[in-house]
């Protein structure tokens, strides 16, 4: 379980987070909603610990996990955050090593990471800059998987690719996610994205949480007519819902 | 025959050695090759060569420091540049005031390097000129001056003021182009150092400095006591042997053999005591040899040094963002001292020779190293280096896994910079005495003569082109193979 308690963040004069609570259920997927600078990020990456906030708590349970909070967080970016020196493989590998596991632990994981996200074995020896960016997405989740966090941390995943790998990469990674039931909180500014991950959604505003619920929730009862305005602006023209219906 | 040799050779090996020192410009070479032959002859000791130091602040520095045991000054120079009293003029005075820091000074050679004036022989005796005094009678004449005698205080403003003089028309012209145009006619009184070989070629007259204007440079040898007191026969062989035997005339015909004949130093030093130059040293081939081992030591040491010191300063910076501005200035000022004058430095530190040049090589070489690895590490992108410390890389392991070799062009690109620099800034050693190429180059400048300035100038830059192909080689080892595709895509 991670839990935000009265959380305030600044940089500068700039208020990135204003108060925010926050609770995700551990083994469910959770869906941080919002456009940029909305604070999505920032709560990911307190979190992780990269950022210290200037007030409230956060408190992460993972009932047995131990050492550094990084070993049981797992955490994707946008295009990837691939090392370009490194092949696939040793990207993947790399907090294996640092944690000290032996070669054949790493090739077992390795092995058995790349059938998970269905990555050809061979592309593991190439280059980042040799892969698609859906194949080097592939290869950054197997990385924040390999110590088996039981956390995953996700901003904008598959922000940066074309919307039919993005489309058929979001349902492998519902696949994914229901076979590992892990504690996901995936980051997006996309409605559509939100409704295919998550069971809950937040949607923030200008480090503000507006409302929390289901899509149906959000879309049914708005707290606040920002949710509704939020929700229209993505929905697609009225012609073509027409068009497309049988 | 052979026995001797042998026997010669054995005595020779065991023979305790005197480091014989020299500035570099053709009339202190001379004399230092004359003394060290004398050195060797007299049989107490055997002389090493330290010649070609780049000045007198140099050379004294060599000999107060134990760096060199003898070399050859001028009391001219001793009053003013090393004890820096104008009002010493004797020799005794200067005697005492050396004594006192351990140093002897010899009996004076017997001639006087200093400025005079020279006038065609026969100009001289139609217009009746014997001494600097009779120009006053003769305003019509034109004059030749170098630049520096036109504007130093001992040159021309105050020779006009303590003679009176005045010319139809005073020139500025560049030494060397004096005498040719003295000799044509062109002009009739021009500027000479008295002792300059070309004297001794030209038909021309010294016109003597009556009235005591131009201070004195009378030659001696200076030496440590040590010298005089542990080789009693080889100090006063020194002295019977030079003091007051070198006359005026008799220096510029050594000066005029070495910088108009073309012969070497060793050869003119024969010449003077009465010898036929026996062996010509073997020249060029395996000298050169010898030149590309000491310059490729120099470049090889002081850059290895420079690399181990120069990394771990960029990485500090890198790390530390208030260090990083006070650490590159400070390594950018040392970048600002002129070599010379940080050669110089060295020597009260480390003697003359080859430590205090590769001191100076690795401060110089530092530079480019220290900046580039600041610049290649702090400029990776930052959502790179986050990840590390989610993927639980800390410490050592973020440097050595990620961020050097991320880096690693970049850093390259620097110690390929400072190599291919510390090539050309090691031809300065030679100042020192740290020997290489730039020993041929400071012979060349003294001797005016461009081929032997070549012969050290070619193979440095030959040498700077294959270091830096041998670097571009290295980079395959070091630079990762996917950051090469990526910089040569970039390119």
């Amino acid at each position: 379980m991670i839990a935000l308690r009265h959380v305030t963040k600044r940089f500068g004069d700039r208020v990135a987070l204003d108060d925010i609570s926050l609770t995700v259920e551990p083994g469910r997927t959770h869906v941080l909603l919002g456009s940029s600078g909305s604070g999505k990020s920032t709560i990911l990456r307190i979190v992780l610990g990269l950022v210290r906030p200037d007030a409230g708590e956060v408190s992460i349970d993972t009932d047995g996990a131990s050492g550094p909070p990084t070993r049981h967080i797992g955490y994707v970016v946008q295009e990837g955050a691939l090392y370009p020196h490194l092949t696939a493989a040793r990207n993947v590998m790399l907090p294996a090593r640092a944690a000290g596991w032996s070669a054949e632990r790493q090739s077992a994981r390795l092995e058995a990471l790349a059938a998970l996200v269905e990555l050809y074995p061979e592309l593991l020896a190439r280059y980042p800059h040799e892969l698609s960016g859906g194949q080097q997405q592939r290869v950054s989740l197997m990385r924040a998987l390999m110590l088996d966090p039981p956390i995953l941390l996700l901003d904008e995943p598959l922000g940066a690719l074309d919307p039919i790998i993005r489309a058929s990469l979001q349902t492998e990674l519902v696949r994914i996610f229901g076979e590992l039931r892990k504690t996901v909180v995936l980051v997006t500014h996309d409605v559509r994205e939100a409704f295919v991950f998550g069971s809950v959604i937040t949607l923030l505003n200008h480090g503000r949480i507006v409302q929390q619920g289901t899509l149906a929730d959000l879309a049914q009862r708005p707290a606040d007519p920002f949710v509704s305005e939020f929700l229209r602006a993505q929905a697609p023209p009225p012609a073509m819902t027409r068009d497309l219906r049988p | 025959m052979l026995a001797v040799l042998l026997v010669a050779g054995a005595t020779r090996a065991e023979r305790p050695s005197l480091r014989v020192g020299s500035k570099s410009f053709t009339e202190s070479y001379i004399l230092a090759e004359i003394v060290a032959q004398i050195i060797d002859e007299a049989g107490e000791a055997r002389a090493e060569r330290r010649l070609g130091l780049g000045g007198t602040g140099l050379a004294w520095g060599a000999l107060a420091g134990g760096a060199i045991d003898i070399y050859p000054e001028y009391t001219g120079t001793i009053a003013q540049a090393i004890l820096k009293d104008p009002a010493l003029t004797s020799v005794g005075a200067m005697r005492a005031a050396l004594g006192a820091q351990g140093v002897v000074v010899s009996e004076p050679l017997g001639f006087d390097n200093t400025y005079a004036l020279a006038v065609r022989r026969d100009e001289a005796s139609r217009l009746g000129l014997r001494v600097i005094s009779d120009l006053a009678r003769h305003p019509g004449l034109r004059a030749a001056f170098d630049a520096g005698f036109l504007e130093r205080a001992d040159g021309w403003p105050g020779l006009q003021r303590h003679y009176g003089l005045r010319f139809a028309d005073v020139r500025v012209m560049e030494h060397a182009l004096t005498y040719p145009a003295l000799a044509d006619g062109r002009v009739d009184v021009i500027d000479v150092f008295s002792t300059d070989g070309q004297l001794a070629r030209l038909d021309l007259v010294l016109l003597a400095d009556d009235r005591r204007f131009f201070p004195d440079y009378t030659a001696v040898l200076l030496a440590r006591r040590d010298l005089a007191e542990r080789f009693p026969q080889t100090w006063a062989a020194l002295q019977r042997r030079l003091g007051g035997r070198i006359n005026n005339a008799a220096m510029a015909q050594l000066n005029a053999l070495a910088d108009l004949e073309r012969r070497s130093f060793a050869e003119a030093a024969a010449t003077f005591l009465g010898r036929r130059s026996g062996e010509t040293p073997q020249r060029r081939g395996g000298e050169l040899a010898r030149l590309t081992l000491e310059h490729l030591q120099l470049v090889a040491v002081s850059l290895t040094a420079a690399v181990l010191l120069g990394l771990p300063l960029g990485i500090l910076a890198a790390r530390r963002r208030r260090l990083a501005q006070a650490e590159l200035m400070g390594v950018g000022v040392i970048q600002t001292i002129p070599a010379l004058a940080l050669l110089s430095f060295m020597i009260p530190l480390f003697g003359i020779g080859q430590v205090p040049a590769l001191v100076a090589l690795s401060l110089y070489a530092l530079l480019p190293i220290v900046r580039t690895t600041h610049a290649g590490i702090s400029s990776l992108d930052p959502r790179l280096i986050e990840m590390t410390t989610v993927l639980g890389l800390r410490g050592w392991r973020r440097l050595a896994w990620i961020e050097l070799p991320l880096a690693s062009v970049t850093i390259m690109a620097g110690i390929k910079t400072s190599a291919v620099l510390t090539v050309g800034t090691a031809t300065l050693a030679a100042f020192v005495g740290g020997g290489g190429y730039g020993t041929l180059i400071v012979t060349g400048l003294a001797l005016n003569d461009v081929r032997t300035i070549l012969a050290g100038a070619i193979p440095a830059a030959v040498m700077a082109l294959v270091i830096h192909a041998a670097f571009e080689a290295l980079d395959r080892l070091v630079v990762p193979r996917a950051l090469r595709a990526a910089a040569s895509a970039a390119r």
